[in-house]
């Protein structure tokens, strides 16, 4: 079933990432579609991080960074000379390993993306301050102390603030790198839950050491090692049937 | 075996003794520093001692000309300096490329934070005083006192700028931030505190250089207050040194008052700087 490359809401083609010498994607093509969750795995320094970094181009500023080939999101090439990488970091959000809030109220929090717009009229702030804090998960716990330091809340409610504060922003796309790597089993399981959530009206793109949460989280899995895609497929699939001895070792758990 | 821990162990007390030796000599020195000059200056300190011109009578004599000059030197040097150096200290970490260059830079700019005073005062009589023409006034001591605290206001901007995490520049840049915005909304915020400490040490010392006035032709008797930048001054380090070189007793007495305001001056100073570095440690912690 070939589909015409503009219906993708990502697709990556024949990508190369170098820093300075060293060679850290190798000829990388896929696309991903909307609405579906994405996981990519594969051991420590393999390129899933750089790859992911890549789709809001967060390499940009890491001096000996070179790219080649073309990374198309809704039909788009984002590293053409036209885009301007703010507007695009608008539609594509982020979601860090460690928690990083700022060190503000969890109100200032959720509104920066909107500040740094110019937007700074009351009702649409508040309002958007609730509808983000309830997307992710962490109204009932705050909507009483929204002027407390963000810092002050666990770091499972930190990430769920700063999911609520990619949100605010309306992205398309959501890229989370280990989200929940930093956290215990119940904020993970939180988490999980509201990333099958979010799914509906996002496409997300989890980066994760953890293969059962692979396995509970998303619909397709990229298997990444030393720099090269090494297989692709539905979650079902590269579990139960990889196709190459590699992959099946990796989630086995034989090397990683 | 116990043996090789029982040297140790001497080893380790010795060295409790001798720090603590040290830190009380230093302590003591201080103390009856401040004694002599409290018991000596103290009585002189009345409302005629603040209010008075220079006199050739130690009884009539006071400190208004150099305590006017070194407030308008502070805010002057304040008004140069700053903004300068926490500029350049931004342009440095934030913008400049890591490259050899830039580590040159770094390293000289540590050094100049070394450089002795005087050479300063050199450099200014010859740049300000001679070449721009702008004599021996306020604006040339003023310039000439922002030159030799750049260097500590930018490394120390430098650093409070080091000190905020990569993640929360990352976190802005994520959101759509473009450089400057996560600069003037995350980081600068972040690390005001280490900034303004940086800042206020600087100044204070800035107020106690005599060596560089006194190069530039800073007046050591002067009867008017200066209304202008520039004016010629006097402030209060060069008073105290000209008093200090008068063999009347009355003037040693009026030098010790006038040690006791300049003290008073850059301990207000360090205290606000230390009130401010724990007030934003308390409320950022990563």
């Amino acid at each position: 079933m070939v589909k015409d490359m503009t219906t993708h809401k990502l697709s990556a083609e024949n990508v190369n990432v170098y820093y300075d010498q060293a060679h850290v994607i190798k000829d990388v093509s896929l696309t991903i579609e909307a609405n579906s969750v994405t996981a990519f795995i594969g051991p420590s320094g393999c390129g899933k991080s750089t790859f992911l970094r890549l789709i809001n181009r967060m390499n940009d500023y890491i001096d000996g960074f070179r790219k080649t080939g073309a990374l198309l999101i809704d039909g788009e090439d984002i590293y053409d000379k036209k885009v301007r990488v703010e507007e695009l970091r608008k539609k594509i959000g982020m979601v860090f390993q460690k928690p990083n809030p700022f060190p503000k109220s969890i109100y200032e929090n959720v509104i920066y993306g909107l500040r740094i717009q110019g937007i700074n009229k009351k009702s649409i702030l508040d309002e958007t301050v609730e509808r983000s804090l309830r997307r992710a998960a962490i109204w009932d716990e705050v909507k009483d102390n929204l002027n407390k330091s963000a810092l002050s809340l666990s770091g499972g409610q930190q990430q769920r603030i700063c999911i609520a504060r990619t949100l605010a922003v309306e992205p398309s796309i959501v890229l989370m790198d280990e989200p929940a790597s930093a956290l215990d089993p119940i904020s993970t399981a939180k988490i999980e839950e509201l990333i099958y959530e979010l799914k509906t009206q996002y496409t997300i793109i989890i980066v994760t050491h953890n293969m059962q949460q692979a396995g509970r989280v998303s619909d397709k899995v990229a298997f990444f090692y030393i720099g090269e895609l090494v297989e692709y497929s539905d979650t079902k699939e590269i579990f139960i049937n990889p196709k190459k001895e590699l992959t099946q070792n990796y989630i086995t758990g034989r090397f990683g | 075996m116990s043996k090789r821990v029982d040297i140790n162990r001497i080893k380790d007390n010795l060295f409790r003794y001798v720090g603590i030796g040290c830190t009380l000599f230093g302590l003591l020195m201080l103390g009856f520093f401040l004694y002599s000059v409290l018991r000596e200056g103290l009585p002189r300190l009345n409302a005629q001692f603040f209010s008075s011109l220079p006199s050739r009578k130690p009884d009539e004599a006071g400190i208004l000309i150099p305590l006017f000059g070194t407030i308008w030197v502070m805010v002057l040097t304040s008004l140069i300096s700053i903004p300068l150096g926490v500029a350049s200290g931004i342009y440095l970490e934030e913008y400049g490329k890591k490259n050899r260059l830039a580590s040159l830079i770094e390293i000289n700019i540590t050094n100049l934070a070394g450089v002795p005073s005087i050479i300063y005062g050199l450099l200014a009589l010859e740049i300000f005083v001679r070449i721009l023409g702008l004599g021996k006034s306020l604006l040339s001591g003023s310039l000439t006192l922002a030159l030799l605290i750049l260097p500590i206001i930018i490394v120390a901007t430098r650093e409070a700028l080091k000190a905020v995490p990569k993640t929360i520049r990352e976190a802005s840049f994520a959101l759509g931030a473009t450089k400057w915005q996560t600069i003037w909304f995350q980081v600068l915020p972040a690390s005001a505190g280490g900034i303004v400490t940086g800042v206020i040490l600087a100044i204070s010392r800035a107020i106690g250089e005599t060596a560089p006035l006194i190069v530039i032709g800073a007046m050591l008797y002067i009867t008017t207050l200066p209304s202008s930048p520039m004016d010629d001054f006097s402030v209060l380090p060069i008073q105290i040194f000209n008093w200090l070189s008068r063999p009347q007793k009355g003037f040693i007495i009026n030098a010790t008052a006038a040690i006791i305001v300049l003290l008073a001056i850059t301990f207000i100073l360090n205290g606000i700087a230390i009130y401010l570095r724990n007030r934003w440690q308390k409320k950022v912690k990563w």
